[in-house]
């Protein structure tokens, strides 16, 4: 694998093809968990895991793999990873493991494994397949970490709220006057949409300043190394 | 002879002028909540008048449209008064102005600014507020209460504390309550009869504010600014389902006089679900439209968990509204039915 292979692979899953902002996949544990940062970032990590292990083992297998029946397959290869991770929470984190509950074992039928396992790993060799579900899975970390440290500090003025279910000895950190009133809208569904519809905007915009700036000059050979 | 080009038009319906007309159709029912519970409520006109503004400016500059041409249209300001009206009249400051900026920052311009919005923004500022700050959208004044300008004022900036006893819950509130704690044994008649929250007809004093904005609505209509349908659906629709009810059991449901001169009832009718950006267009879309709000509002209002229901009703009429037009479609001359 060569280093361009990889920085592409990085940039395709942090930025360019983020799971949330561009390819809008697995709404449903990004809405339901991110009331804070710390919910946020801990899904992710269990996704990243999932991720990364589901597509080495995929790309391992794609050529024993009958093409006709690849989807059951892939998604009990994605079934057994997932329960290895949620027995870890369940072990390791169990305070942790009530709060995220059920979107633990949802990450089976999270889109986002099954179309990085059917779009890349199904047709790359395994070192790119894994580089591919950590780069995707750290691009959903840093959005469910942003929306879920936005929505909390919108709902109740705190930044990693939750943050002594992981490591007992830490505090969240209070940014807002203790008197803050609280928005509770942003802990509730609708401010998860509405913030998310935001982020999506605000890459949208970032994106077309970027391409804007690149026509106006062509030639530019900073262009190929493919980073703002 | 010399004519102007089509269309005829009588007379000038510049957005300016209809909004100038909207506010003033409002004046009637703000004088008679202004004398029901003191001046507070010209400051929250006043705060949101100015936050309406100013995030309009804002939204208008960042979009790069002329700023005095659409800061002039006044649709800001209608909305401004819309939410200032719907919020309890001792909401501190930060409360009326976050719905109002909420309302024309997400409602108004993120879904393209006048006339493109898919939800009443005036609707969608209090639907976020009521979710979001229950506990101050409840604190209403408690009947009859006498409060020096000045002291008003220190309350809403937040410079004297909110003592409990101001507020009181609205009549709509205090008999949902009532009936709940009293599980069958207190009855309607009995509560309208013996507590001091109600006058004649439904909540003391609050049914000459719900009689000044028919007042101001039926001029509106006189003056072709809005036409019947929608706001004569609204009413029959919770007159008749306020109306079934109470008859089955009016120990249990209040009257349809009550309901109409409570809660936002009557300003809602006039003011809201005559909305021509949200609302319906088509006649028989219109009467649809006012009808289902009608519904929805007596049911989120007697049946539901908050205070009242016409903004939740409202927003879900908005959904359904391109729906509705779509399939309301008049006839149009000269061409059969069903093209």
């Amino acid at each position: 694998m060569t280093r361009d292979e990889l920085s592409t692979i990085a940039w395709n899953g942090i930025w360019k093809q983020n799971t949330s902002l561009a390819q809008v996949l697995g709404l449903c544990p990004l809405l339901a968990v991110t009331t804070n940062a710390v919910n946020g970032i801990m899904l992710s990590l269990a996704t990243i895991l999932v991720m990364a292990l589901s597509n080495v083992a995929v790309a391992s297998l794609r050529n024993f793999i009958p093409h006709e029946i690849r989807i059951p397959v892939f998604i009990l290869i994605v079934a057994a990873l997932v329960t290895v991770v949620d027995l870890l929470f369940n072990a390791n984190l169990h305070q942790l493991y009530l709060v995220l509950g059920i979107f633990i074992p949802l990450i089976v039928t999270n889109c986002i494994v099954l179309a990085r396992v059917e779009a890349f790993a199904a047709k790359n060799p395994p070192l790119q397949s894994t580089f591919d579900g950590i780069f995707m899975g750290v691009g959903m970390l840093w959005t469910l970490a942003l929306l879920g440290g936005l929505r909390e500090l919108l709902g109740n003025g705190t930044l990693f709220g939750g943050i002594d279910m992981v490591f007992p000895s830490l505090q969240p950190i209070q940014l807002l006057p203790a008197d803050y009133p609280g928005f509770l809208l942003g802990l509730l569904p609708p401010g998860a949409f509405i913030l998310l519809g935001c982020l999506i905007a605000w890459k949208n915009w970032l994106d077309a300043r970027a391409a804007a700036r690149a026509r106006r000059q062509p030639p530019a050979p900073a262009a190929a190394l493919g980073c703002h | 002879m010399m004519t102007a080009p089509a269309p005829f038009l009588l007379k000038d319906a510049s957005v300016s002028r209809v909004m100038t007309q909207v506010c003033l159709a409002l004046v009637p029912g703000i004088a008679a909540y202004a004398w029901l519970v003191g001046p507070a409520v010209l400051i929250q006109l006043v705060i949101a008048s100015l936050a309406a503004l100013l995030a309009e400016a804002v939204m208008l500059r960042l979009r790069g449209k002329p700023l005095a041409m659409f800061l002039s249209d006044g649709s800001a300001v209608v909305t401004a008064w819309l939410i200032a009206l719907t919020f309890p009249p001792l909401a501190p400051w930060w409360l009326v102005a976050t719905g109002t900026v909420f309302a024309i920052v997400v409602a108004k311009h993120l879904y393209g600014g006048l006339g493109q919005n898919p939800f009443n923004p005036a609707m969608v500022a209090f639907a976020t507020c009521i979710v979001s700050f229950p506990a101050l959208m409840a604190q209403w004044p408690s009947v009859g209460l006498q409060m020096p300008l000045l002291d008003q004022i220190d309350i809403i900036l937040g410079l004297a504390p909110r003592v409990d006893a101001l507020s009181g819950a609205t009549p709509l509130d205090a008999m949902k309550t009532a009936l709940k704690l009293g599980d069958g044994e207190i009855d309607v008649a009995h509560l309208l009869a013996n507590q001091d929250i109600y006058g004649n007809f439904a909540g003391r004093g609050w049914e000459f504010v719900a009689a000044g904005y028919l007042i101001g609505g039926l001029w509106l209509w006189q003056r072709r600014l809005i036409s019947w349908h929608a706001p004569l659906a609204f009413i029959a629709a919770f007159v008749a389902i306020s109306g079934a009810l109470w008859l089955y059991h009016p120990a249990t449901f209040a009257n349809p006089l009550f309901h109409l001169l409570s809660g936002g009832t009557m300003l809602g009718a006039f003011f809201i679900v005559t909305d021509p950006v949200s609302g319906c267009t088509t006649p028989r879309g219109k009467l649809i439209f006012g009808a289902g709000a009608g519904l929805l509002a007596y049911i989120v209002r007697v049946f539901g968990g908050y205070p009242d229901g016409v903004a939740f009703a409202v927003l879900l009429m908005n959904l359904s509204a391109p729906v509705i037009d779509l399939l309301t479609q008049p006839r149009i001359f000269g061409m059969k039915d069903e093209s």
